[in-house]
């Protein structure tokens, strides 16, 4: 393939804190389109690996390319514009805000808004608002019209499941090229579960979004992902198809332990 | 100043009450605007900033050097008072602006990563230092200051309740910078962007939010906001400019904050003008009440603080991801 083709690549990456290395050599290559899992054990690395991207930690050594163009030593919000966004593990929604207040937060650098223009109320800013609010509508509408109606509700009174959806609207809102996942299906039963892997297909399908996906649960990321890498220990122990990847030994051995089968 | 008689019942009891009450909500309205620049700061970066009354008393002697270069030495009246009064707002807003956005870049933003006392120790160093290049520039003594205001009175009750022109100044002022305000923090991107750093600084800058320039913005309006605030004492309640007013009027602003719930904008307005009331009612109605208000304002801060440890309008449990 092209190497046009490439949208993110980790080149090496280690992290190390103190005398422990979080995440040791890793190298990852996302392809534009793909929707990409790392999976491993609890503690394996993987939402370090996130931090590294995304520029709340920085590379001991390595390179995280995006687009072929260097972005460690970015801050989070210049990483942000360069076209990656995502969502956290322990959702992290700005609790004392409306739903429709978080998606305008994610649409941040997405109109502009200087003061002037604010203090002013210069047409260009008016403009930018309605278009933005009317866009943060579209984003809810993505989840349905259930999501537009609890545009107005504070993020706090929301259920799990609908706290998931906000936040990758959210996300959403910044128009990325990279949509990065941390464990979207933690804590949901089965139905929530096969719904989220639902939105997830569409979510490329409508946005044209590449989504990289951390993922616990294994069902899910096999029939989702065009790819998986697994860590283990801060290293890339495997990379491959999912059914490369659910017959490889070391990976049964590491993830699963030698009783289990996938 | 204010020693009335305690109040005898009828309508001249009455009467009293509602001009302690006035003078309550004039002061109240200014403590309001600076409690609102300490809220705001420590809303997103959990910093008492304690230098911000000294900011505050640079905004009166702004106010000072401004009305003297224009040659204003006692009452002027009409659209010249108004002209004065704006081009005042507005230059001590930008002054003090400025000054806390450069304090900001200077002395707290290297320290953002420190614990939490270094930069409060660098706020109470700023403190001194605002005050000791004002006392060397304007002398240890008070300047007196001219009265801008005529001294009629728009409602007059017996000389006993009285409204004048400064009162109704000081509150429309004080209403339309809050409602402002409000505006800006409730429905603009900028005022989202603050609101989400104060919520989880990290997710706000993953969403894109520049975490400096909106740090700086803070600062900014809690500035501009003293400053407003600097004006309207300065040219209707103080009577003279001193380079240690920030002290007291500072701690005033402080537990305003603190009373109504730091961190929570609509609660420093409701402390500010309840701080003010307290000390308008001890004023008027205890002995040797302009001695003893300081005492009887902390006496009530500490007492809604036993009851309601977060002030009236804080947050009981602060949630932070």
């Amino acid at each position: 393939m092209a190497n046009d083709d490439v949208l993110l690549q980790l080149s090496g990456v280690t992290r190390t804190f103190g005398g422990l290395t979080a995440v040791d050599g890793v190298d990852l290559t996302v392809r534009r389109g793909q929707i990409y899992s790392i999976i491993g054990p609890n503690g394996a690395g993987k939402t370090t690996v996130f931090n590294l991207i995304t520029g709340i930690y920085r590379p001991t050594s390595g390179d995280v390319t995006l687009d072929g163009n260097s972005i460690v030593g970015y801050t989070p919000d210049r990483v942000l514009r360069a076209g990656v966004a995502r969502t956290f593990q322990n959702i992290r929604l700005f609790n004392n805000m409306t739903v429709l207040e978080n998606v305008l937060v994610g649409q941040h650098v997405r109109f502009p808004g200087d003061l002037i223009s604010i203090v002013f109320h210069l047409p260009n800013y008016n403009r930018a608002e309605r278009a933005a609010r009317a866009r943060a509508i579209e984003l809810l509408g993505f989840f349905g019209p259930s999501m537009v109606a609890l545009q107005d509700e504070y993020a706090l009174n929301l259920s799990y499941a609908d706290r998931r959806r906000v936040e990758v609207a959210r996300a959403l809102g910044s128009n990325p090229k990279l949509l990065m996942l941390d464990e979207p299906t933690a804590g949901m039963n089965d139905a929530e579960t096969a719904e989220a892997v639902g939105y997830i297909q569409a979510l490329r399908r409508d946005f044209g979004v590449t989504i990289l996906l951390i993922e616990h649960k294994l069902q899910v990321t096999m029939g989702l992902s065009d790819r998986i890498a697994v860590l283990d220990y801060g290293k890339k122990i495997a990379e491959g198809l999912p059914d490369e990847i659910r017959t490889n030994e070391l990976v049964i051995e590491a993830y699963l332990g030698r009783k289990a089968a996938i | 100043m204010h020693t009335m008689a305690l109040a005898a019942a009828g309508p001249a009891g009455f009467l009293n009450f509602l001009q302690a009450i006035k003078i309550g909500i004039t002061a109240g309205a200014i403590y309001a605007l600076v409690a609102l620049g300490y809220t705001l700061v420590y809303g997103i970066i959990e910093l008492i900033n304690f230098a911000h009354g000294d900011v505050f008393m640079w905004g009166t002697q702004v106010t000072f050097v401004l009305i003297t270069a224009l040659g204003i030495t006692s009452t002027i009246g009409g659209w010249q008072l108004v002209g004065v009064l704006a081009l005042l707002v507005v230059a001590a807003s930008v002054f003090c602006g400025v000054l806390n956005v450069t304090i900001e870049r200077l002395a707290y933003r290297p320290l953002r990563r420190a614990p939490r006392l270094a930069p409060l120790i660098a706020a109470i160093a700023v403190s001194f230092i605002l005050e000791n290049i004002a006392e060397l520039w304007r002398g240890p003594g008070q300047i007196a200051f001219p009265n801008l205001f005529p001294s009629t009175a728009l409602i007059n009750i017996n000389q006993t309740f009285v409204v004048e022109y400064r009162d109704v100044f000081i509150v429309v002022l004080a209403l339309v910078i809050m409602f402002a305000l409000s505006r800006f923090i409730l429905g603009t991107k900028l005022g989202r962007a603050m609101r989400a750093t104060a919520q989880d600084p990290e997710a706000a800058q993953l969403m894109g939010v520049n975490i400096n320039t909106t740090i700086a913005l803070t600062f900014l309006l809690g500035g501009a906001l003293a400053g407003a605030g600097a004006v309207v004492f300065t040219v209707s309640t103080a009577g003279y400019v001193w380079f240690f007013t920030g002290f007291q009027f500072g701690l005033y602003a402080f537990t305003a904050a603190v009373l109504g719930g730091i961190g929570n904008v609509n609660g420093a307005v409701l402390g500010g003008f309840m701080i003010g009331i307290v000390e308008g009612l001890s004023i008027a109605y205890l002995p040797q009440g302009s001695i003893l208000s300081t005492a009887v304002v902390f006496g009530v801060l500490v007492l809604v603080l036993v009851f309601r440890p977060t002030g009236f309008l804080g947050a009981q449990v602060p949630d932070k991801a």
